[in-house]
């Protein structure tokens, strides 16, 4: 997918203004939030199993290697081939190379986002073949002209009803409906004839068990299960860090995934797919490939952000992210929209080519609160200020000033002078209310806020007066 | 008891009765304080644009001069909460000032805190009159847990009546150089603050971090509202600000 990260400022300039989306996020805020909230409560220990599910995922990353071996031998062992993708052209090429093995012309796709990271439907479609995505958001953002997903559970959460009831009329030459069960049957009916024609179904995968070489996937639809049963050949595509050591692992993980995604206690499908059809069962495809992909994760393994591949892409940082509700998720420029997004963004596609992202953030910290896999993410984004700084990535006139600062607060005598000075002329350019209309340099917080002016005086010198008053009765 | 009372840079330089307030909180409370004389900033600024070694001269600077106290306290949650969860990572690798550093955060209080769970206040020295409604600033409520002190010491004050505003946990959209560098983004969370606030009915928002303060009160005149902003020490004490 196209990097559009450089311009997050502008982009959530357009975002703030554009009058359906906020609508949209309105309605979306009311949702996650207060459904999650009311599930987590459903556990005996909701904070117990956060922690016993940040240590799960975290065992798994400090011996990736070890688990991806372990993962490997077992999915070969039950007939599944497993290759590995170090670039997103590697996963585009895999894929393609697959089809070709096995003559294959139509493929179905559930959702997965690692394929979003490498175009995946444009090489498809670039290579004469024809590909249709089954998760309906994903299905609504493919027939709008691949629109981009701004969300990593509800990709199409952007979207009203209305927009896609002008859609499915445009697009399918249907009378155009208004309820929304009716544009889900209609979608359904839709899909319905591309699964029984399809020869590959792809999925992504919300796990890779290393025990069981098994892929798990978490849907509500169902069409996970068709996409991945139906065709003769299934491809799974994830992210190396997906790997979990063992189905136990799995079923801790999983009473925090839905809850903290939907605010569910389960979500409608869990699928656990092992191996190739066998000769004694009827479900199943006959050909299963895992496509493990890195893609700047080992990067990321070895950097000290490396706690962000803990994430199970619940999307909970984003639903809680005071910036995201405002702005959507488009504004972040590619495929990991909000706070995770901010920090994994910059480590998959360069830093220089994502500097606002790890300061898109208020550093409220809700979205570390209420991280089911307890990433600390915005010590994370503070980790990629770090770096900014230190490459020189910042604007002169913003390293300057926090220089200035640095070096001001560190010498109190100099300080108490400039500061009795500095207080003085703010506090001249407040009206009679103390209020400061436009501030010199400072456009950024006055264009649609006052500042309030300082008092005049500073706290120290008022205190030393005080004092010395004191001292002389 | 020896207090420190690390007055934070914004409330010294913007508005000083914050910091007479606190004062006079502690004084009642039993407290014997001491306000370091050439205390400056927390470094958080710094920290948070990713400047790691002017946080750390800051923050070695802070640790000298409230080390030798029995506690150190701040009427913010930001600031302290830079000092308590913060500070020790600064000097991972350095085994003096890490131990340095962790002696100093455990004895560090939010004001409200302190009274509470330190000083253990009964009674107050201010009257206020008014309903009011309370904002959890982030680093306090979720780095100090700051959420029922405050609530608790307003209850102590028989003119206050304070009547909740919905979201009150979330962020104000300050976030220090953020209302700056994305100041659209911040104002419109802001914005979104201010129309709980107004629907609370409070004739006054009460909260303890003067950066939230700034920024409320920025975007509410913006706004043409004139519900006051003051900072919960204020209220307590009954310390109000020039020309409220």
């Amino acid at each position: 997918m196209q990097v559009a990260s450089m311009y997050f400022k502008e982009r959530a300039h357009t975002k703030l203004h554009d009058v359906q989306l906020q609508a949209s996020l309105a309605k979306f805020q009311g949702k996650f939030v207060p459904a999650r909230k009311s599930a987590i409560t459903e556990l005996d220990d909701f904070e117990a199993t956060r922690d016993a599910a940040a240590e799960i995922r975290q065992r798994a990353l400090d011996d990736l290697d070890v688990w991806l071996t372990i993962f490997d031998e077992n999915a070969r062992a039950r007939g599944a081939t497993v290759l590995y993708a170090q670039t997103p052209a590697e996963i585009n090429a895999l894929v393609l190379e697959i089809a070709r093995r096995h003559g294959v012309r139509k493929i179905i796709k559930s959702k997965s986002m690692v394929s979003e990271e490498s175009g995946l439907d444009h090489a498809i479609e670039a290579a004469g073949l024809t590909v249709v995505e089954t998760d309906l958001g994903e299905y609504i953002l493919q027939i709008n002209n691949y629109e981009p997903p701004s969300h990593i559970i509800g990709p199409a959460l952007h979207k009203s009803r209305e927009e896609v009831s002008d859609l499915f009329a445009a697009r399918h030459g249907t009378p155009r409906k208004d309820a929304i069960d009716e544009l889900c049957l209609e979608a359904r009916g839709v899909l319905r004839e591309h699964y029984l024609a399809a020869d590959m179904g792809i999925s992504g995968g919300n796990f890779f068990v290393a025990e069981t070489g098994s892929v798990v996937l978490v849907t509500n639809e169902g069409n996970a299960t068709l996409t991945t049963t139906l065709p003769k050949v299934h491809v799974a595509i994830s992210g190396i860090e997906k790997i979990v050591p063992t189905l136990d692992d799995v079923a801790t993980l999983m009473r925090l995934l839905p809850r903290s995604a939907t605010g569910q206690s389960v979500s409608n499908y869990v699928d656990i797919l092992t191996g190739i059809k066998g000769a004694d069962e009827f479900h199943g495809a006959e050909h299963m490939y895992f496509i493990v992909v890195d893609s700047g994760r080992s990067a990321v393994l070895g950097s000290d952000v490396r706690q962000a591949l803990r994430c199970i892409r619940c999307g909970a940082c984003m639903n809680h992210c005071p910036v995201y509700q405002n702005v959507g998720g488009h504004a972040y420029g590619w495929v990991y929209p909000g706070p995770i997004g901010s920090v994994l963004t910059p480590m998959y596609v360069g830093l220089e080519k994502a500097l606002d992202l790890p300061y898109a953030s208020t550093m409220c910290n809700q979205c570390g609160v209420v991280c089911p896999v307890k990433i600390p993410l915005p010590d994370l984004q503070r980790k990629l200020r770090e770096k900014e700084f230190e490459r020189n990535l910042r604007p002169w006139h913003e390293r300057f000033g926090l220089k200035a600062w640095g070096w001001l607060a560190a010498h109190p005598a100099l300080y108490g002078f400039v500061s009795r000075i500095g207080v003085r002329l703010l506090h001249a350019l407040g009206d009679r209310n103390g209020m400061i209309h436009r501030l010199p340099l400072g456009g950024g917080w006055t264009d649609e806020r006052d500042m309030p002016a300082p008092a005049g005086r500073t706290f120290r010198e008022l205190y030393n007066a005080s004092v010395a008053g004191r001292a002389a009765r | 008891m020896r207090v420190g009372f690390f007055v934070t840079c914004l409330v010294d330089l913007m508005r000083p009765s914050i910091g007479f307030a606190a004062l006079k909180l502690l004084e009642s409370g039993g407290a014997d304080v001491y306000v370091p004389p050439g205390q400056t900033c927390c470094g958080q600024p710094c920290y948070n644009s990713g400047d790691r070694a002017d946080t750390i001269a800051l923050a070695q600077k802070v640790i000298a001069e409230f080390e030798d106290c029995d506690y150190l306290v701040a009427p913010s949650g930001s600031c302290s909460g830079m000092i308590r969860t913060h500070y020790g990572e600064l000097f991972a690798d350095d085994l003096a000032w890490s131990a340095r550093a962790a002696r100093l955060a455990a004895k560090t209080h939010e004001l409200t805190d302190f009274l509470v769970n330190v000083l253990k206040v009964d009674r107050l020295p201010g009257t206020y009159r008014g309903t009011v409604t309370y904002h959890d600033s982030c680093a306090g409520l979720r780095e100090m847990g700051v959420k029922t002190q405050p609530r608790a010491l307003l209850g102590m004050m028989d003119g206050v009546r304070l009547s909740e505003m919905a979201d009150s946990e979330v962020c104000c959209g300050f976030g220090g150089t953020f209302a700056v560098k994305l100041g659209e983004i911040s104002s419109r969370i802001a914005d979104n603050k201010c129309q709980h606030i107004v629907t609370s009915g409070a004739e006054a928002v009460v909260l303890g971090d003067l950066g939230c303060m700034l920024n409320i009160e920025g975007r509410l005149r913006r706004r043409g509202d004139a519900t006051k902003v003051l900072h919960v020490a204020e209220v307590l004490a009954g310390v109000m600000p020039e020309g409220a």
